[in-house]
């Protein structure tokens, strides 16, 4: 018996410490590899420059074209998921039947399970051509498709969490709504959803989290093309996008344009490390609200 | 005395929770401005009548009730009835102080907001007279703008009255309203009660005989989902008709 539950300690310890190991390891490469890249190109530059050209003759090594492409698709993935989203969230905790919110909800975490480069194909060659006929000067990739089909992506995140968060407010706080005479619609928008804010905050952070690392749906419908613009009727190109397709170019091992990859890796690790440690933040504080 | 007309009333009322029989065949009338107290062993079934008197129980699965509550003569569960336009009528205090997360001036004024109410002269002296009303006006009149969550539980207990008087009801229940609190804010509750009953009909639940016999004026004994004895508090608490209702009064059982 003792023996047994030293050797079962001693695994879960060490897939900890290889999961520690590995985060560690990553970010290493990616800090080696980009300080090799910034040996050469000017972190000033890095930040300003407004061009992204490194596989062109004339090389410019500006990352904004490519947060902005990032920044784009994911406001635009935000724009549909949040609403609805939260509504779904709603509609599951105030209104919805006990036996209907055991079907529907997972029901929608299947659409979490499709794999992204169905996503990314379904806006490439049903969402651009339906929403070509209404906006003429669509073009065949564009952020505004792919933005939209990562949005319908994520609303099972926001709406699986942002339902979670509204169930853990307490009863007693939905009953005194009900007894001051709320409607349905009053006690969730004026009592729940601002009780739950924190948790909402924390489910839309995770999203955009998701929405920002997303690869496959942007890189099949968004097209290739660095652009610094918010404009999201034409190709654009995210940090993902680029490091696909740079890394299945052949671009050889430790040229610059290699190194590129890491430049841009370690910005999308900044992001989502800040996003996710806000989430975190976040968290914390809420837990320390309701107990 | 008896020229105060009933306010509420159950006839031959039943509630189950699934195959639950939790009330069986109630009868009473309640006059108004009046306090009417429920008392009875844990379990007998006073917070599920007197959630059905503003049909708080709609929510729970499986719940139904089969009779007729009346107020003011009108049916509550009839069809055209709005469940939001009866809960402004009929106001409740729950056991557990239950302030929004939210200032206290938002507290008061939530009910009338969601009336649709935004003028805020309007807003701000009924703010002031339910605080007053509730006694808690002079503890909280220079931090109305702080959390409601900062105040103690009885400042939170009559905040919530305060709440539920802003939108001026015609009936107040509550559901034990002082079980959660010290002495001190239990008799300024106390207190409170017996200065609304001049334009209120209350309903109190409560477990503390003493409580009973202070603030209300006629008494009702539950026990096992019956109404066993119904009676002015002062002859139900002098001479109790009824073994059962004598056994839980005097304490032998309960
Ligand atoms: N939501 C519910 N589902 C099923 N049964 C319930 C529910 N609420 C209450 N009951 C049952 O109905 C009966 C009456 O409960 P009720 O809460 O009205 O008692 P009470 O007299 O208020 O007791 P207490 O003094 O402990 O508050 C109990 O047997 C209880 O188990
Ligand atoms: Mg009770």
């Amino acid at each position: 018996m003792r023996v047994t539950e030293k050797i079962i300690e001693g695994l879960l310890w060490l897939s900890a410490l290889i999961t520690i190991l590995v985060t560690i390891g990553i970010i290493w490469v990616l800090l080696s590899e980009s300080i090799g890249f910034f040996k050469e190109v000017s972190i000033v530059e890095f930040l300003t420059e407004k061009e992204w050209t490194p596989l062109f003759a004339n090389k410019k090594f500006g990352i904004m074209p490519l947060v902005a492409g990032t920044l784009l698709t994911t406001l635009i993935a935000i724009a549909v998921a949040l609403p609805i989203g939260l509504t779904i969230a709603i509609y599951l905790n105030e209104y919805a039947h006990a036996r209907m919110k055991q079907i529907v909800k997972p029901m929608l975490e299947v659409l979490a399970t499709i794999p992204t480069v169905v996503y990314g194909f379904f806006a490439l060659t049903v969402v651009t051509p339906f929403l070509q006929q209404f906006i003429p000067g669509l073009a065949g990739f564009n952020a505004l498709s792919a933005g939209i089909v990562m949005g319908i992506m994520i609303i099972p995140m926001i709406s699986s969490l942002s339902e979670d968060a509204i169930s853990s407010v307490p009863r007693s706080l939905r009953e005194a709504a009900y007894g001051m005479g709320s409607t349905r619609l009053q006690t969730s928008f004026g009592v729940m959803v601002p009780a739950a804010s924190s948790g909402i905050i924390v489910s839309v952070i995770l999203a955009i989290s998701r929405a920002v690392g997303e690869t496959m749906i942007v890189a099949v419908a968004a097209g290739q093309q660095p652009r610094l613009t918010m404009n999201p009727l034409v190709p654009i190109e995210t940090i993902t996008t680029y490091i696909v397709q740079v890394s299945m170019g052949d671009v050889p091992q430790g040229s610059l344009e290699y190194k590129t990859i890491f430049a841009a890796g370690i910005t999308l690790f900044v992001f989502t490390f800040a996003l996710n440690n806000l989430s975190f933040w976040i968290k914390k504080k809420y837990q320390e609200k309701y107990d | 005395m008896s020229k105060k007309h009933n306010k509420l009333e159950a006839k031959n009322l039943n509630a189950y929770y699934g195959d639950f029989h939790a009330l069986k065949n109630i009868n009473i009338a309640m006059e108004e401005k009046n306090v009417t107290a429920f008392i009875g062993p844990s379990g007998c079934g006073k917070s599920t009548f007197l959630r059905t008197l503003n049909r708080m129980n709609d929510y729970i699965e499986g719940f139904r009730v089969e009779g007729d509550i009346l107020l003011d003569g009108r049916d509550i569960y009839a069809k055209d009835v709005r469940v939001d336009e009866l809960r402004k009528e009929v106001g409740m205090v729950f056991q557990k102080p239950n302030p929004f997360p939210k200032s206290i001036y938002e507290n008061v004024v939530y009910g009338l907001k969601i009336q649709g109410i935004k003028k805020k002269s309007v807003l701000e002296e009924a703010a002031e007279q339910s605080l007053r009303q509730a006694a808690l006006w002079e503890e909280v009149k220079d931090k109305l703008d702080k959390s409601a969550l900062a105040l103690s539980g009885g400042q939170q207990q009559r905040l919530c009255i305060a709440r539920a008087l802003a939108i001026s009801p015609s009936v107040l229940l509550m559901d034990e309203p002082a079980s959660a609190l010290d002495p001190i804010s239990t008799a300024k509750i106390e207190e409170l009660i017996y200065e609304l009953k001049n334009d209120y009909t209350i309903v109190i639940v409560t477990h503390n005989m003493q409580q009973a016999g202070r603030v209300s004026d006629y008494t009702a004994f539950f026990y096992m989902g019956e109404l066993v004895e119904y009676n002015k508090t002062k002859s139900m608490f002098t001479s109790p008709k009824n073994e059962r209702t004598q056994n839980y009064i005097t304490g032998r059982f309960g």
